[in-house]
């Protein structure tokens, strides 16, 4: 049983901190829709999504009511496209075409998974694959994209990296009515998840069942909140504090979960522990770091700080929940944050700082504006960079930065709704280009092999 | 099914009543009360076993917001089970 305390607290969690339920998303296998010919494979997924998700929406929204906590995104994964478009790689658009109208037809705001694994090397059919992501993100709304370039086991496959600097300015060009807004659904990834439900890196891993739920839980606001109250704990009493409500934000999600897959015909797949901010007031990762002393995130103390929240969201949420996946961990993008977004104004969180944090949390350098003449291959080496970290500290790391057509340092990016918005950061002026055109494989660290 | 309704806002004559008559009428069995402050205002609590309820969940719960609107409070209803894998190990 439970006080009415707990009811309340529950309650106030919800309506005064921003508890919600980040996202629950649908993994749907694709593959079993290869056919003979894009066309027919392009169907045949559009029929497979609509048909697997066709109650999502209703049916999480139907337990949100119940349950009394907000689901505020609703989303499908799928298998790799590259995987299922191989034979017919250079027509990938159109299965691109068919999830984006599937996606918009289910209602929901998001669906990912036009991704490739090239984390070792690219074949053929993968570079024809990769060379339409600008053109599908353009011309689509929905649709997602990821691709996985290096791997603790595989090393970092830098012609990939090379490439997709390439491709991040390309989808940037294409999209610059929207200030880039492409690129803010392109994520390049090292030891990128199979389970992982947030977007826009998520997609519907290959050793997975055919169709599972993965739920998302968030709560900045509420672990901020309970840090409000123990204003002169040691850092060692503050852990507790956020490992208990990391437990309690996770349970939550644990249970919608269980329900939401027994609802829908779906396996329960994994909950994911990340604390995700949004743009709103408190609901900010950042926020969290300078309740715990810090005056302005960035400052010095913020990687540890940062290392202190992370690790302590991942204790509380261990226990919580009987499966444990996709990212986990604090989120730290910069257009989602309202504390990122303020700091990165005062010119005080920089991309050196940023990149020191993602040693120490769950994704990388995510939702970064930069200048729009930013060259490609600083966009790759940027990309390099964050990949060696994810390689030698065995942990997933991503890059999903916005050089924004026409725009200078200082310069403001408006994306809109969840996805915020960014002043324009400097980028280091040294010349990468000569190391990227190496190409290559980064060899795969002595530490990898355990077998 | 059993649920818990809560009801908050600024204390006023009647309120237990027309919460607990609404319930009657729908056939939902109240099993417990209490009150208490929250954050300075009036909060009442009721575990109800919804077995028997006329209405579907949804319904309920539309009409009890609606009611709340009505008597100038705001009231919920959540499955308990929320409250149990939030707060017991």
């Amino acid at each position: 049983m439970f006080t009415s305390s707990q009811v309340l607290e529950t309650i106030e969690m919800v309506e005064k901190e921003h508890l919600d339920i980040r996202t629950v998303t649908m993994g749907i296998s694709l593959l079993p829709c290869i056919r003979e010919t894009a066309e027919k494979t392009a169907s045949a997924v559009y029929d497979r999504v609509m048909r697997k998700a066709e109650k999502l929406v209703p049916t999480t929204e139907a337990l949100s009511k119940e349950y009394g906590i907000p689901i505020v995104n609703k989303r499908v994964s799928v298998t790799p496209v590259s995987i299922v478009t191989a034979p017919f790689a250079e027509e990938s658009a159109l299965i691109g075409f068919a999830l984006d109208r599937a996606a918009a037809e289910l209602g929901i705001d998001f669906l990912g998974g036009y991704s490739a694994l090239v984390h070792k090397a690219t074949a053929d059919y993968e570079e024809k694959f990769l060379r339409t992501i600008p053109e599908v993100l353009a011309k689509t709304k929905r649709l997602c994209s990821s691709v996985n370039v290096g791997s603790t086991r595989s090393g970092i496959n830098i012609d990939a990296v090379r490439l997709m600097g390439e491709l991040v300015k390309e989808t940037a060009e294409l999209t610059k009515e929207q200030d880039g807004l492409g690129c803010a659904k392109l994520v390049v990834f090292c030891n990128a998840v199979e389970d992982n439900p947030f977007m826009a890196g998520a997609f519907h891993g290959v050793g997975e069942a055919d169709t599972v739920i993965n739920v998302g839980v968030s709560g900045p606001g509420v672990v901020q909140h309970a840090l409000k109250f123990v204003p002169e704990a040691d850092l060692t009493q503050a852990a507790e504090v956020i490992k208990k409500t990391a437990f309690k934000i996770t349970r939550a999600g644990q249970l919608i979960a269980t329900k939401a897959s027994h609802l829908l015909g779906a396996r329960f797949g994994i909950v994911d522990l990340s604390l995700a901010p949004t743009p709103a007031r408190g609901d900010s990762v950042a926020h969290i770091l300078e309740e715990l002393g810090l005056e302005v995130v960035g400052c010095h103390g913020t990687t540890a700080a940062l290392a202190m929240l992370n690790d302590a969201v991942k204790k509380g949420g261990v226990m919580a929940s009987s499966r444990v996946g996709g990212l986990s961990g604090a989120f730290i993008p910069v257009s989602e944050d309202i504390g990122m977004i303020e700091s990165a104004e005062k010119g005080c969180i920089t991309l050196d700082k940023l990149e020191a944090m993602t040693c120490v949390c769950s994704v990388g350098l995510d939702m970064i504006a930069i200048p729009g003449d930013t060259p490609a291959s600083t966009i790759s080496a940027i990309i390099a960079d964050e990949a060696a970290i994810g390689m030698i500290n065995n942990k997933t790391t991503a890059v999903r930065v916005i050089p924004a057509p026409g725009k200078r340092v200082g310069d403001l990016v408006e994306f809109g709704g969840l996805l915020g918005r960014a002043p324009v950061m400097p980028v280091h002026g040294g010349d990468s280009s000569k190391f990227i055109r190496r190409g290559g494989l980064i060899p795969a660290p002595i530490h990898s092999f355990k077998n | 099914m059993r649920a818990v309704v809560t009801v908050t806002g600024t204390d006023r004559r009647g309120v237990v009543a027309q919460v607990s008559g609404f319930l009657f009428e729908k056939g939902v069995n109240i099993e417990d009360v209490t009150q208490t402050l929250f954050g300075g205002q009036f909060a009442m609590m009721m575990m109800v076993d919804l077995s028997e309820s006329k209405e579907e969940f949804a319904v309920l719960a539309e009409n009890l917001t609606q009611l709340g609107v009505n008597i100038g409070m705001n009231i919920r209803i959540q499955h308990a089970d929320i409250f149990d894998a939030m707060h017991n190990i």
